[in-house]
């Protein structure tokens, strides 16, 4: 019994995309300008550091344009159920400290974050 | 890390429809753009909407595709994979205006039905144990073995109210004490998997998208009756089950759940496949296991029950599918939890397969006491191309067919009787305007004198006789007369067949007669078919698709 316990631990992980159940969301605003801004390789740069780090509370997904052409790439990072933060100009380096700060420790990257943060639907 | 699972339905409607050249367009196309370490795809058991195959469903968005062909596969992984936008051209529609539906959960289809049996079809990869365990997968049978004496399960499976779901809809628990109190060793368990009903997949689906919960069912049954063997009893027509069950008990060996001292508590279980060639009567319990022990399957005289003496003498217990697939689930979450779902009778939930003139052919499971107009309207999304509903056909050519005024009807073993059909297995043919209703009950009637074993004379002879005079009406020669002697062949054969085949084979003549009874007398005083349908009386226009 302990061994199946232990063994559904480690085999969790393989479906837990597919039962929600997530603390964060993650939204990379993939549209043409924001690809053309470096968006893929912000995501790419976060999705290596989300594995890095074993946060697996956290799904990555993308979508269509937020609509801030001059300001991509735009990731919009949602608390299920809670606020919504959107931080904007990002490259790879400020993605992972993104990961880093707001997504593992709870702390905001303040300089980064763009209008005011809003509810979660 | 992986931000997307791409699930292709892997289900026998699905793979036919084309989704491995769908799926394999994907991989080349995720390879393509380097996505493989983001993206990954995952061949799922049936999902349901079995007409709208190929279907996939990506999350976490919880996007639905359906008809997906490999030409559509670029496109959609550039717009949905890459750049985040949900692929309009392959999102179902519903409703007057046709709305797009952008996630499955707003498709009605998917919203309306209560999976409990199928909670894991669809969303697993059926050849993967672990996956499976990551789902709860044999938690249940650690609870029983390291918990429960088999005593308390029996009572739990009592307490939830599991009734068979193989269409007679016996208590399950109650068969279980009886067989745990039979005398004689060794004991066997038998999983019925002769899915034979023309319209109904519903074990097939189960077995193909998540096979491991009937074995896992079974082990709890081995250990709370006493048993060490047991069969699953499968038609070879379902190949795909097979490969998935063979696979399934593999890997259930290897972990540790089948074989020697399981859990470490001295309980032994084996399982083993035996293929039938797919006789109708073999799903008749004592043809079953007549033939798993290598003879002719023809039915025996009941008692003995197999209870008392089944394969080989010894006392045998046989569930179907769907109820051993139920076990799990009852153990795991309590009997109060699964007594929740249903009605004051019939507790749980119940697979149909919904097939013939309805928009969303498929698999749906939905709590009994729904009403057949939810099933039909609500979730199968009412009949295509503006026709009028005119009837459905429950259980099979066991069963009978219901007409409009009785839809509101709430599904449960009693009410489907009263009307004269039965719940059978769950299958459910829709017919419409367009169907002759003389020409159904021909249809089943010759199934049934086909699929008679031939043992005893009600049954052979009858049914051919029964045949014959049906056809004879659908050919225009009919007489009134004819109509007499056939309600009394009717009662002949309910009456003297010795198994279920033949004492329910009238069954769709019976209902038919019951409710379309003019239909017959306008094929015999006007010497035409209301539908259009019988051949030799085309008075009326016939659809170029329906020759007969």
């Amino acid at each position: 019994m302990e061994e199946l316990k232990k063994l559904k631990e480690k085999v969790k992980q393989q479906i837990a995309l597919r039962e929600g159940n997530k603390r964060y969301r993650v939204l990379i605003s993939m549209g043409t300008s924001g690809i053309v801004a470096g968006a893929r390789e912000v995501m790419k740069a976060m999705l290596d550091e989300i594995e890095k780090r074993g946060l697996d509370d956290v799904e990555v997904r993308v979508t269509g344009e937020h609509g801030f052409e001059d300001i991509e790439p735009v990731v919009q990072i949602e608390e299920i159920g809670g606020e919504k933060t959107t931080y904007a100009r990002l490259d790879p380096e400020k993605a992972r400290l993104i990961v880093v700060e707001h997504l593992l420790k709870g702390q905001k990257v303040v300089h980064l974050v763009v209008g005011k943060p809003k509810q979660s639907d | 890390m992986i931000r997307s699972h791409v699930l292709v339905c892997g289900g026998a409607g699905c793979i036919s429809a084309g989704c491995m050249a769908v799926k394999d367009a994907l991989a080349e196309e995720l390879k393509k753009h380097g996505l493989e370490s983001e993206i990954q795809l995952v061949v799922t058991g049936c999902m349901g909407p079995c007409d709208l195959g190929p279907v996939l469903l990506v999350l976490p968005d919880n996007v639905f595709y359906q008809r997906v062909t490999p030409e559509d596969v670029p496109a959609l992984v550039e717009e949905h994979l890459i750049k985040g936008r949900p692929y309009q051209k392959l999102l179902p529609k519903e409703g007057p205006s046709a709305n797009v539906i952008t996630t499955a959960r707003d498709f009605s289809f998917f919203a309306k039905q209560t999976r409990i049996i199928l909670e894991n079809s669809g969303l697993i990869d059926p050849e993967n144990i672990e996956e499976y365990i990551a789902r709860d997968g044999y938690t249940a049978l650690g609870k029983a073995l390291t918990e429960m004496t088999p005593e308390q399960v029996i009572e739990e499976i009592k307490a939830s109210g599991l009734r068979g779901r193989g269409g007679a809809g016996f208590p399950t628990g109650l068969k279980w004490e009886i067989m745990a109190k039979a005398p004689g060793k060794p004991k066997y368990i038998v999983c019925n998997a002769d899915e034979g009903d023309p319209g109904a997949f519903m074990n097939r689906a189960v077995l193909e998208g998540d096979p491991h919960r009937v074995l896992e069912g079974m082990a709890i049954g081995a250990y709370a009756m006493g048993a060490s063997r047991g069969f699953i009893y499968i038609r070879a027509e379902y190949p795909l089950a097979i490969k998935r069950l063979q696979i399934a008990i593999q890997q259930a060996y290897r972990y540790g759940f089948l074989g020697r001292n399981i859990f470490e508590k001295g309980f032994d279980f084996d399982i083993e496949l035996r293929i039938g060639a797919g006789a109708f009567v073999c799903g008749e319990e004592t043809a079953l296991m007549r033939s798993i022990e290598g003879k002719r399957g023809q039915p025996m005289p009941r008692p003995p029950f197999p209870a008392q003496r089944g394969l080989w003498g010894k006392p045998t217990n046989i569930n179907n599918v769907e109820t051993w697939a139920a076990v799990p689930v009852i153990i795991r979450r309590g009997a109060k939890w699964y007594a929740s779902f249903g009605t004051e009778k019939t507790k749980g939930t119940k697979v149909f397969a919904l097939a013939g003139k309805i928009r969303n052919t498929g698999l749906v499971e939905v709590p009994f006491g729904t009403t057949l107009r939810q099933i039909i309207f609500d979730i199968g999304g009412g009949i295509p191309g503006g026709k009028k509903f005119k009837a459905v056909q429950t259980g099979g050519p066991s069963g009978g067919v219901i007409p409009e005024q009785y839809l509101d009807t709430p599904v449960e073993y009693e009410t489907l009787q009263k009307l004269g059909s039965i719940m059978g297995s769950g299958g459910m043919v829709v017919m419409d305007e367009d169907t002759c209703m003389v020409d159904v009950a021909r249809f089943f009637l010759e199934f049934c004198c086909d699929e008679s074993c031939g043992k005893c004379p009600p049954c052979r002879v009858g049914t051919k006789q029964m045949l014959q005079i049906l056809e004879k009406i659908c050919k225009n020669q009919g007489e009134m007369d004819d109509i007499t002697r056939l309600e009394e062949l009717c009662m002949v054969v309910k009456e003297g067949s010795l198994c279920g085949l033949g004492q329910t084979a009238p069954n769709p003549v019976l209902t038919t007669l019951r409710y379309f009874r003019h239909e017959y007398e306008v094929h015999v005083r006007e010497k035409r078919c209301l539908a259009g349908v019988c051949g030799k009386l085309s008075q009326v226009p016939r659809s170029p698709k329906r020759e007969s």
